[in-house]
């Protein structure tokens, strides 16, 4: 854990660590559909061309095309903005990278509200809940500019299709060199014993302020940086069921079959303890600022503090 | 090529028919009509154009078949039986609990399928994909790929003719199954789609009009493929849904129901009278 000041959006985080990777792994390739200037892969574009595709408007073609360059050795890296790569595209991701379990790995860029300005036909609620569901799909959603290096590094060692949802909005720094980011695995970001917070992406550095709420009031909260969705760490998820009796989940998302969902699966099925739920409420977003658009639809430090006074509450009931 | 060979390829043609009647039948479900009218190509491409090994199925520089009409599976399996691929005793598991013949095909199940299709209007982004990474890498292969007519109602075909076209994909060749019947009818009723080789050409494919049952015009149209440089092959190949079992042809419920006994029978007994 570092105090760093400097916040990065974890798409730019993205672009950079594509081009190291490139530098690295002459298989690895890049698609991208006219969006390269915001999903970041204009870098990769620039150091080599020879190894970068535009594909145009055509998100459905690009993850046919991606398949291809997979079932061929190679190992792409599909990217797009979040609604579009899990949306557009579902069927092509579902039938393809997903059915022939193919290497084709997914860069999806402005996940969540935190896209803005653009409003909701661009805010990707559901993408996680889309990717989780499909059979051998492994779904990560980093939360600052480290994790989201370790992260495509990691996708790119995997054998099978990976999905990685990054934002457009800069966030802190959470992470440094020494952090070692695994696949399936949760980091505990800090210890609690009264209720757990678990959250991903952008929300992760919300949680922590949340924390320190909480434990101006006497309430101690540990954190969870649930990185990976799918494979869910559960041994994190029952650990912090059974020590701390309570937890809050929180994601950019739905809270429909994201994050809050995958870590109800684990606790209803192998610890029930109550859970609260931090997400999107079943609405679409709006136009706004990514700060206006987070306290709209309650997903501030306080909203989670809040969340996690409730669950404690309900703990024996 | 020689009339021995041309009759060869005949032969292994109404083999692949065999087939796939067979297979349909023993399933009691399944699509043999757009199955019997890609016989001869399937039949061209893989025992005279193709370059493929059964006993090494992965060999990465062999040439590369997409079935973009992924229904079309009984084609796939009877030809990839007669290549050696998989047994022949095994087509009658088609579409059978535990087989590795699935419904529509499945590069995870079977050897010398290169990719899983069977929701339409994907094979040929797919088939775009190898042959950019065939280039990329210097490899001599080739892509083939078979799309069904009522297929190109799905907007993605036109999004990857774009690419194929843009990414100059010469080592591309496409075979549109111009039978002219879709499940709910006539493409002309259900959704009409006219000249066909007129709008590959303007979207800027070298386009080839056959007759898809012609085993010497299939060859010199791969031939013509092979030597045209900077852009992909599209082939209109005019076929007939359900060709070589006469009570099939041009019949839409043949489309996507299985004969019954008596008519497999039947169909078998005419196919096989004229290997005789």
């Amino acid at each position: 854990m570092t105090d760093a000041p400097q916040k990065t959006a974890t798409r730019a985080a993205y672009g950079k660590a594509l081009v190291k990777l490139g530098e690295l792994n002459p298989n690895v390739v890049v698609l991208d559909a006219d969006l390269s200037k915001s999903t970041k892969t204009e870098g990769f574009a620039k150091r080599f061309p020879e190894r970068f595709f535009q594909m145009g408007i055509a998100e459905a073609d690009m993850m046919g095309t991606a398949a291809g360059l997979a079932a061929s050795g190679k190992i792409p890296f599909a990217s797009s903005f979040a609604i579009f790569a899990s949306g557009r595209a579902f069927d092509q991701v579902r039938q393809t990278a997903g059915y022939g379990r193919l290497n084709v790995k997914i860069g999806a860029s402005h996940g969540g509200i935190t896209v803005g300005e653009d409003g909701a036909s661009h805010q990707s609620i559901e993408d996680i809940a889309l990717m989780r569901v499909i059979p051998g799909m492994t779904v990560i959603v980093p939360a600052d500019a480290e994790e989201t290096e370790q992260a495509v590094f990691a996708a790119a060692r995997h054998e099978g299709p990976v999905y990685i949802r990054t934002g457009r909005s800069p966030v802190p720094v959470l992470f440094d060199e020494d952090y070692k980011f695994q696949i399936g695995k949760a980091a505990t970001l800090r210890e609690g014993k009264d209720v757990t917070i678990i959250a991903c992406g952008v929300m992760v550095s919300a949680s922590l302020e949340a924390a320190e709420i909480l434990a101006k009031k006497g309430v101690s909260a540990r954190v969870l940086n649930m990185a990976t969705i799918k494979p869910i760490h559960v041994d994190a998820v029952v650990a912090a069921a059974k020590e701390t009796g309570a937890i809050v989940t929180v994601e950019e998302h739905s809270i429909i079959g994201g994050l809050g969902s995958a870590v109800c699966e684990v606790t209803g099925e192998m610890c029930p303890v109550p859970v609260e739920r931090v997400g999107i409420r079943d609405v679409f977003g709006q136009s706004g600022t990514p700060h206006e658009l987070m306290q709209a639809y309650g997903l501030t430090g306080d909203d989670i503090a809040q969340a996690a006074v409730r669950a404690i509450d309900r703990i024996g009931t | 090529m020689t009339k021995e060979e041309t009759r060869e390829l005949q032969r292994i043609a109404q083999r692949i028919r065999l087939g796939i009647v067979k297979s349909v039948a023993a399933a009691a479900s399944g699509h043999p009509g757009g199955s019997l009218s890609v016989a001869d190509i399937m039949a061209t491409l893989y025992f005279k154009e193709m370059r493929i090994d059964s006993k090494n199925p992965t060999w990465p520089d062999r040439d590369r078949f997409v079935m973009s009409k992924g229904h079309a599976a009984p084609a796939l399996y009877a030809t990839l039986a007669e290549a050696g691929f998989i047994g022949k005793e095994e087509l009658t598991t088609l579409r059978k609990f535990g087989s590795r013949l699935q419904g529509h095909p499945s590069m995870r199940h079977v050897p010398g399928v290169e990719m899983s299709t069977g929701s339409l209007g994907q094979g040929l982004s797919a088939a775009n994909g190898m042959a950019i990474a065939a280039k990329l890498d210097k490899r001599p292969t080739r892509v083939y790929v078979i799309i069904g007519d009522g297929e190109a109602q799905e907007g993605q075909i036109w999004e990857a003719s774009m690419t194929s076209v843009h990414r100059k994909l010469d080592n591309l060749m496409v075979f549109f199954d111009y039978n002219g019947l879709q499940i709910d009818g006539k493409i002309t009723d259900v959704k009409s789609f006219t000249e066909p080789a007129a709008k590959w050409r303007a979207f800027g494919w070298h386009v080839l009009e056959i007759d898809g049952h012609d085993i010497q015009a299939i060859h010199a149209a791969c031939e013509e493929a092979k030597a045209t440089k900077g852009k992909p092959t599209m082939v209109v190949a005019h076929t007939i849904k359900g060709k070589g079992v006469p009570f099939m042809e041009n019949i839409v419920d043949w489309h996507g129901k299985a004969p019954s006994e008596e008519q497999a029978e039947e169909a078998i007994s005419h196919l096989e009278a004229s290997l005789r």
